[in-house]
């Protein structure tokens, strides 16, 4: 395949950013866009161009590190993946490919297509923990059964990776698909009952805090979440955030 | 060649561990705030270590390359962890699970270390499930189990084929409750670039921000390394792309010993490699062994219509596959180990009966497990038991609900649906038992430093058992570390804040940036990934599944020259002073260049085979490893002396008295 790149390049946070063209061509459809690339980078430093900088570490959809804004859609066109796990064969010859970094105001631009997300690390720092001491001495992990259902949707919750997709995706560049996955996972465990209601209201006034917008119920978050967590969640965060402050 | 002394106490097996916990040194809490402790890396070993040592008292400061702890590719671990918990009932105990260790790992690992970590390994699934870890349950609420290979006991406890994310998830909410009180200093998108020795002992590190490019002194009471394996020394491997050697090694050329470097897993079950410009190989989880059968086709004239294109898998059939390990390991059958395993597929392969294009590849092959579970599934629901479509739909639902994540990754990079089709494999690298020698106590040969994790070298000898590296990070970083660490601390109550203006930290600090411009100034012509391309298929031909005395000869002789032609040729694009990957990558390759060399002499050294390390010269007739205990029971402890192969080298002799050591058998 031949293939026409439109890639936003920019220095730093401090400097302007620009799309810039560039063609590539032999790409095969079993390379993954990443590889893809690679491949780029490998002919611009030959030529003396600077490489594109782009985060990526395990390059097999887990790390939640890539982070690419692929024609206009987090993760690009295909469903359930991240950049690392999207390959060349949903592209066609001759296309031309705009990639630009994952936008929001909270997730500013460090180069190229490289942004910061330690927000979502202070939102999590916020409450998104159960406070046990390691001691070796907490009673046996089968001490309390937890219904199989209520052990499943938590897992579904916890497996965002935090890529930041749904903030990317959101025209609020709203978190709160993020946020409500880790409060879910530890609302539904007997574990994390015990400081439902504090963890809540800290991860949610630690979300608004940080910039992030409102969530007007679009489900854009939803479609484009490399792991398909549900908006099922924002709905339980709100019952726990109401709850939490009546009860307070 | 001087012996080393690993410092384990003396006592019955069962009591060392209570007892040295007794008899150690302890610091008092007030102390402890005045106490400053370095950890680079923040995978299950690193961030577990750093939460615990916060929670403790010490004051923490934790380093890593990605964005957020959250990344390092313990993420990445699939299948899951043991602990010797036996709810199963099958007769398991912390003794069996010491017992499937130290025969796994061929007998080259040290008794009390591993018999330890089977006694913490209940504890970890005790602390993890109360901090909120949501593992597998059945359907009366209790913890799933399931099987992996060289074992004969279910004890892996499991969260789908997510175990590693969920765990280290749960040791990061546990270091962002300490990063919130202030306890933990977290240091992302830093990479430890030297470590810094005043006095003889370990008192601080050299880091880059790989934001601004600054090259900063931190300095502490003692220094942890967490930094995990050296696998991407061969360039493609299941490894993250950033994984790396140069925390390990940059110690090791300050005074630790670098132990067994040529002891590497090469993992069984991974997806094929596709092209030159593949960038890494991916892992599919162990745990598929539990349903998946493993075979190519009898005959030859199969195997060239598969690869013609003009035969499909399913076609064959049951009568013309070989399912190797079944007919060549009747005991275990496709549970073996994993080193057995690889090494069964390369010899098919080898053979001339690999099923894909490239010769290297076998099947995978779901197709009797969604039988056995379709037929189970429609008498519990009361269906037609003579409906052999519904059978399969049902029994691939049950397959759906165990591995359908790894399913997925299958079906979106290979563009063929498992569920139909068996899935093509082969062995891949993927974790490296070799590392940083330590001692009991996990402390290095530098007195304040340790080694933690897939970084040391203590648990697994030549070989690690599917879902036992889980369990080695968490314990170390949990429950070992912790109580060792206040041993050698006690003696620092005294000391006071550790300045980085002294003259140790400006050398150190200086050399960082000398080599950095060095690679930056250098006006060469080919880029960073040629080199390690270069280098990772020297490693894979001449150090990978089969090694032999004159290749290995060769790979010290070829790595040594494209090292040279490394510092004279690579071309580094970009400044010091600003975010530059191609930097980062630079010095990264360079660490390998060196690794790879002593990796080479190290299996050269070792005239036997055992676990991951196979030495043609050394098989049985069946071509089993053949191990020599005569005269290779103990540890290569590696002492850097120049050259990377100039290396001295120091043994640890091995003692077994609580197993009987014979010769490994899994038929």
């Amino acid at each position: 395949m031949n293939l026409t790149l439109e890639i936003w390049r920019q220095k730093s946070n401090s400097e302007k950013g620009a799309l810039e063209t560039y063609p590539i061509s032999e790409v095969s459809e079993d390379m993954s866009f990443l590889e893809m690339l690679d491949v780029l980078n490998e002919e611009l430093i030959e030529k003396g161009i600077d490489p594109v900088a782009f985060d990526h570490d395990c390059r097999e959809g887990i790390c939640g590190m890539c982070s690419l804004y692929i024609n206009g859609e987090a993760h690009g066109p295909d469903r359930r993946v991240t950049t690392c796990q999207l390959h060349m064969r949903k592209f066609k010859d001759g296309d031309t490919i705009f990639i630009e970094p994952f936008r929001a105001n909270a997730f500013p631009v460090v180069k190229d297509l490289v942004v910061d997300r330690s927000a979502f690390d202070r939102i999590q720092q916020a409450g998104g923990f159960v406070s046990v001491n390691t001691s070796g001495n907490t009673q046996d992990a089968n001490t309390i059964p937890i219904p199989k259902d209520d052990a499943d949707t938590a897992f579904d919750a916890a497996t965002c990776i935090g890529c930041g997709a749904c903030v990317a995706s959101c025209k609020n560049s709203s978190a709160m698909l993020f946020v409500s996955a880790k409060v879910s996972q530890f609302s539904l465990l007997p574990q994390g009952k015990v400081e439902a209601k504090e963890r809540v209201i800290n991860m949610v006034n630690k979300m608004d805090e940080e910039g992030f917008g409102n969530c007007t119920n679009t489900g854009a978050c939803e479609v484009e979440c490399p792991k398909g967590i549900s908006l099922d969640n924002i709905s339980r965060m709100n019952r726990e955030f109401i709850t939490a402050n009546v009860k307070k | 060649m001087a012996s080393l002394n690993s410092g384990v106490p003396n006592g019955e097996l069962k009591d060392k561990w209570t007892q040295y916990k007794d008899s150690i040194d302890l610091v008092n809490p007030a102390n402890k705030r005045n106490i400053d402790v370095i950890v680079v890396g923040t995978g299950l070993a690193g961030g577990s270590a750093s939460a615990t040592l916060a929670e403790l008292g010490y004051n923490v400061k934790a380093f890593c390359y990605q964005d957020s702890p959250r990344r390092a590719h313990s993420i990445a671990a699939q299948g899951g962890i043991n602990a010797a918990k036996n709810y199963q009932g099958d007769g398991d105990s912390t003794y069996r699970l010491f017992y499937d260790t130290v025969k796994g790992g061929d007998y080259r690992s040290r008794e009390a270390n591993v018999y330890r970590l089977a006694e913490v390994s209940t504890n970890i699934i005790d602390q993890c499930v109360a901090q909120g870890v949501p593992f597998a349950r059945d359907y009366g609420g209790l913890l799933d189990n399931r099987s992996f290979g060289g074992v004969l006991v279910s004890r892996t406890f499991y969260a789908k084929g997510q175990t590693g994310q969920q765990l280290l998830l749960g040791a990061y909410s546990a270091m962002n409750r300490q990063i919130a009180r202030g306890k933990i200093q977290m240091h992302n998108r830093h990479e430890m670039l030297d470590v810094v020795v005043v006095d003889g002992k370990a008192r601080g590190i050299i880091a880059r921000n790989l934001i601004t490019g600054e090259i900063e002194k931190h300095s502490a009471h003692a220094v942890v390394i967490a930094s995990g394996g050296y696998g991407n020394v061969y360039f493609l491997s299941t490894n993250a792309m950033g994984s790396n050697t140069t925390a390990a090694w940059k110690i090791h050329k300050k005074g630790a010993y670098f132990a067994n470097p040529c002891y590497t897993q090469i993992h069984p079950t991974c997806i094929p490699r596709s092209g030159d410009y593949q960038s890494k190989l991916t892992l599919m989880s162990e745990s598929l062994r539990n349903d998946g059968r493993i075979w190519v086709p009898k005959n030859m004239e199969d195997v060239k219509a598969l690869r013609a294109g003009t035969l499909k898998a399913t076609e064959i059939s049951e009568e013309n596959r070989d399912y190797y390990l079944e007919r060549r390991y009747p005991a275990f059958g496709n549970l073996v180990p994993r080193d057995v395993a690889s090494r069964a597929a390369k010899e098919r392969c080898d053979e001339g009966y690999g099923v894909n294009k490239t010769g290297e590849a076998v099947y995978l092959d779901f197709s009797s497990a969604i039988t056995r579970y379709g037929k189970e599934q429609v008498l519990l629901q009361g269906e037609d038991a003579n409906d052999n479509n519904l059978i399969k739909k049902m029994g691939q639902e049950i397959i759906k609900s165990k591995y359908g994540n790894l399913f997925q990754m299958y079906e979106k990079i290979v563009d063929e649906n498992p569920y139909e089709m068996p899935m093509m494999i082969y062995p891949a690298v993927h974790y490296t038992m070799g590392g940083i020698w330590v001692d009991y106590n996990l402390m290095t040969t530098v007195p304040g430093l340790y080694a933690i994790g897939e970084a040391n070298f203590s648990d697994h000898g030549s070989n690690r058992l599917g879902a036992s590296a889980l369990m080695q990070g968490l314990a170390d970083g949990y429950f070992v570390l912790p109580y060792t660490i206040g041993d050698y601390l006690s003696d620092d109550i005294r000391t006071g804040p550790i300045s980085t203006e002294t003259p140790e930290f400006i050398k150190a600090e200086d050399d960082v940036k000398n080599t950095l411009s060095q690679l930056l100034g250098n006006t060469g012509t080919h880029t960073v990934d040629y080199y390690h391309k270069k280098l990772g298929k020297i490693m894979w031909d001449k150090c990978g599944m089969a090694r032999t005395e004159p290749g290995l000869k060769e790979a010290i002789k070829e790595i040594k020259e494209l090292r040279e032609d490394f510092w004279k040729n690579v071309k580094v694009p970009g400044e010091l002073n600003e975010l530059n990957k191609e930097l980062e990558k630079a010095g990264r390759v360079a660490d390998f260049l060196e690794l790879g060399e002593l990796f080479a002499k190290d299996a050269l050294t070792r005239n036997e085979s055992c676990g991951g390390h196979f030495r043609e010269e050394y098989a049985t007739k069946e071509g089993e490893a053949k191990r020599d205990d005569k005269n290779f029971n103990f540890v290569s402890a590696w002492e850097y002396k120049g050259e990377p192969s100039d290396a001295k080298l120091h043994k640890e002799k091995l003692e077994f008295d609580n197993i009987e050591v014979k010769e490994r058998s899994y038929k």
